[in-house]
């Protein structure tokens, strides 16, 4: 699904992945855990190619494309979601809309035949309904005076219509309370398949006893320098991440 | 007086690939139809002015209005306090008057309209036939100095209502034209006002009697076609107590090097319980990219709420025009009347504009609401200016302004100048600005989402707009729409 190697990357002008890599197989779920600053967000602004960060040096494979060279609409397209730490809000344009513009634009890039908005309103509300939120989500404007729980649950219905092959989660459960947390983990877990992997960054082992992972990783100062099973995830929590300055 | 909240501002927010390989806007509607026509050589003076009412054979009373207001117009400053630069007019170099030639005798049905016209108005999307037309949308068109022709003539007189040219109303109606002409923008109001009065060829009128809701939306399109003329329409529209009229306004222009001049006025009045609203796409020819060209707009619309309970609702949607000086208003004189202002203004490449409203409360209970949506792209400036003013007797009056810019780019600036003036303590009068521009957080959202870049800017500035796009009648909120990402093309860069 998708290979990284050996990516360098700056923000600004400051180096902050320096030489990481990662290997994530069809229905795979990676959790990306790390302390503060050490480059969990930039991997995920790397991936759908964000103009903020510069990659200078490595490759990423995406299910042979070279992922680096699309932009970040073509990255979409190809399937690649990043599901924001801070969803951004548009006002006046409904969510409805808004997501149909998206997967319509979506599937005009793969050749497919735009939905029209009846399918469309079918299709939403199936899969609102199937993923416990409320429909009036479709009507409001998007993320327009939002709680902090309900933009991270727009996020992840979004995914859920956009269905993409690559679902990388910022930070998702940041300022969730645990009602949210559970919303939000139960829809991932239905989106879970063996064509579709995630990348989950998290700050906290929380969110993993909700979505259990396949591989954890720590990534600190721009590179990954332990990987493990979910139990790693156990020993992080316990020990916090002080060790790795020792 | 006071003037708050001025706000200049610039940014370098949004820098951007895709649209800088892309051709500037294209103005779709900017073709010269090949007709042949009657023109009055430039200049003016009172001569001219009896040759425009002679053409028109008008009635002795109208002429003497005209020469009036030429001499009121005379004795005025070209007025110089807009937020605008505009470059010396030369009232001498433009023609007052240009018609199309068939149509000296005066079409008595569409079938005798010159086809070559009728096409025109296809081509605008505006076709004249009755039977094409799905919507139901009666349409006055006014090509250059007069009316071509109105559709739902006969329709529209079952119920009693007056929808006709000008030039006609003058000739089957004189009385209520006589009655109402001047008496909500007096010819001395101003500078341009005085000189549509002098020089007016033609434009709209509209009467609804008493207790009838008009059964289809009313339209007037103009165009203006002939080279070097000036466009002077004047409509006038009547809704006596308890009628309902909703009316709609366009207008487009070749693509000239030369810039032309359009000074409209629109009288609106609103007996007791009457309610007008009057949309307007105003889509005139806006220049190139370099600023070269495009019509000069210069317009008086104002409304008189003569009435207990009426209501007059100015909606505007601005995209065209070198250079837009208006400011559709409302004299709130019945009590418990009310106005409302919904615009979206936007400004591209050197285009200006100046514009927003003044509401007048004179009577008690009065309420007015202000929505303005200025966009500013490329080097172009845009300015809000807005009066509110409650006089000593209107107990109770309130308004709402609402003021919002967006910036797209880093040369163009918004302005603001809203001004209050209260005479009463129990008015309440509330303004609420914001300047903002479109965020990079925003785009990259939309980016993320699969949206490319132009659809992305022309999402968000649609949302930005929404407010005023929903008072839009349906067929002109969608054209609306389709005006506003056309004016968006190549805006960044």
């Amino acid at each position: 699904m998708l290979n990284i190697k050996d990516i360098f990357a700056k923000a600004g002008d400051k180096d902050i992945l320096k030489g990481l890599n990662l290997e994530v197989k069809p229905g795979e779920v990676h959790a990306i855990m790390g302390p503060n600053g050490a480059g969990k967000s930039t991997l995920g602004n790397v991936l759908a190619g964000m103009p903020h960060v510069e990659v200078t040096a490595g490759s990423v494979d995406m299910q042979g494309k070279d992922l680096l060279a699309l932009e970040p609409e073509e990255r979409a397209a190809e399937g690649v979601f990043l599901a924001f730490q801070y969803p951004v809000e548009i006002p006046g344009v409904n969510n409805m809309y808004f997501l149909r513009t998206a997967l319509n634009a979506q599937r005009k890039y793969r050749g497919e035949e735009e939905m029209d908005s009846a399918s469309f309103l079918r299709m939403v509300k199936q899969k609102i309904k199937d993923m416990n939120m409320r429909d009036d989500l479709l009507k409001r404007p998007v993320n327009v005076g939002f709680s902090g729980g309900e933009k991270k649950r727009n996020e992840v219905f979004q995914m859920g219509v956009l269905e993409p092959k690559l679902a990388i989660l910022d930070e998702t459960d940041s300022g969730l309370d645990i009602d949210a947390l559970k919303i939000v983990a139960d829809g991932v877990n239905q989106l879970r398949s063996p064509d579709r992997s995630f990348v989950i960054i998290t700050h906290y082992q929380r969110l993993l006893d909700y979505i259990e992972p396949d591989f954890v990783h720590v990534l600190a100062d721009g590179k990954i320098v332990r990987s493990g099973d979910k139990n790693l995830a156990l020993e992080l929590e316990e020990q916090g991440y002080g060790w790795l300055n020792q | 007086m006071s003037e708050i909240d001025n706000q200049t501002a610039s940014t370098a927010d949004v820098e951007n690939r895709a649209v800088k390989e892309r051709a500037n806007q294209a103005y779709k509607d900017g073709f010269v139809t090949d007709i042949e026509s009657e023109t009055l050589p430039p200049g003016l003076n009172e001569d001219v002015i009896r040759q425009i009412s002679a053409k028109k054979d008008e009635p002795e009373w109208l002429l003497e209005y005209r020469l009036n207001a030429f001499k009121q117009w005379q004795a005025m400053p070209n007025p110089d306090w807009a937020k605008l630069n505009v470059p010396a007019i030369d009232f001498q170099a433009i023609s007052y008057f240009s018609a199309p030639k068939s149509n000296k005798n005066a079409p008595k049905s569409l079938d005798e309209v010159d086809p070559k016209l009728l096409e025109t108005y296809d081509k605008l999307g505006v076709p004249l036939h009755e039977r094409e037309r799905l919507a139901g949308v009666a349409v006055d068109a006014v090509f250059d100095s007069v009316s071509v022709g109105t559709t739902f003539k006969a329709e529209l007189e079952k119920v009693g209502v007056i929808f006709s040219s000008f030039s006609e109303a003058v000739k089957d109606h004189p009385e209520l034209v006589k009655q109402h002409l001047g008496s909500v923008v007096p010819s001395r109001d101003n500078y341009f006002a005085a000189l549509n009065a002098a020089v007016f060829s033609d434009g709209s009128f509209v009467y609804i009697p008493k207790g009838v809701r008009c059964p289809m939306e009313l339209s007037t399109y103009f165009r203006i076609n002939a080279i070097n003329t000036g466009q002077f329409e004047r409509t006038l529209i009547v809704a006596e107590e308890g009628s309902y009229v909703s009316y709609l306004e366009g207008c487009t222009a070749p693509m000239r090097d030369e810039n032309q001049l359009h000074a409209a006025v629109v009288e609106l009045v609103a007996m007791k319980d009457a309610k007008i609203k009057y949309s307007t796409v105003q889509n005139w020819y806006p220049g190139d990219e370099n600023g070269k060209g495009g019509i000069y707009n210069f317009v008086t619309k104002r409304g008189l709420c003569q009435g207990d309970n009426s209501k007059i609702s100015w909606t505007q949607v601005e995209t065209g025009s070198a250079i837009t000086w208006k400011y559709p208003s409302c004299i709130l004189r019945g009590d418990h009347s009310s106005g409302e202002f919904y615009s979206v203004a936007l400004t591209n490449n050197y285009q200006q504009a100046d514009t927003g409203t003044k509401m007048i409360h004179l009577g008690k209970n009065t309420k007015s609401t202000i929505i303005s949506k200025g966009i500013s792209v490329g080097k172009s400036s845009n300015a809000y200016r807005g009066l509110v003013r409650v006089a000593k007797k209107a107990d109770h009056a309130r308004n709402f302004t609402q003021c919002d810019s967006l910036l797209i780019g880093k040369d163009c600036g918004a302005h603001t100048f809203p001004y209050t003036e209260s005479a009463n303590s129990t008015a309440k009068i509330e303004h609420e600005a914001t300047t903002s521009k479109i965020s990079e957080d925003q785009l990259n959202y939309c980016l993320q989402r699969g949206i490319g870049e132009e659809d992305a800017i022309s999402l968000i500035v649609d949302g930005f707009c929404k407010q005023v796009f929903k008072e839009l009648p349906m067929e002109f909120a969608v054209e609306a729409k389709a005006l506003l990402d056309i004016s968006l093309e190549g805006a960044i860069g």
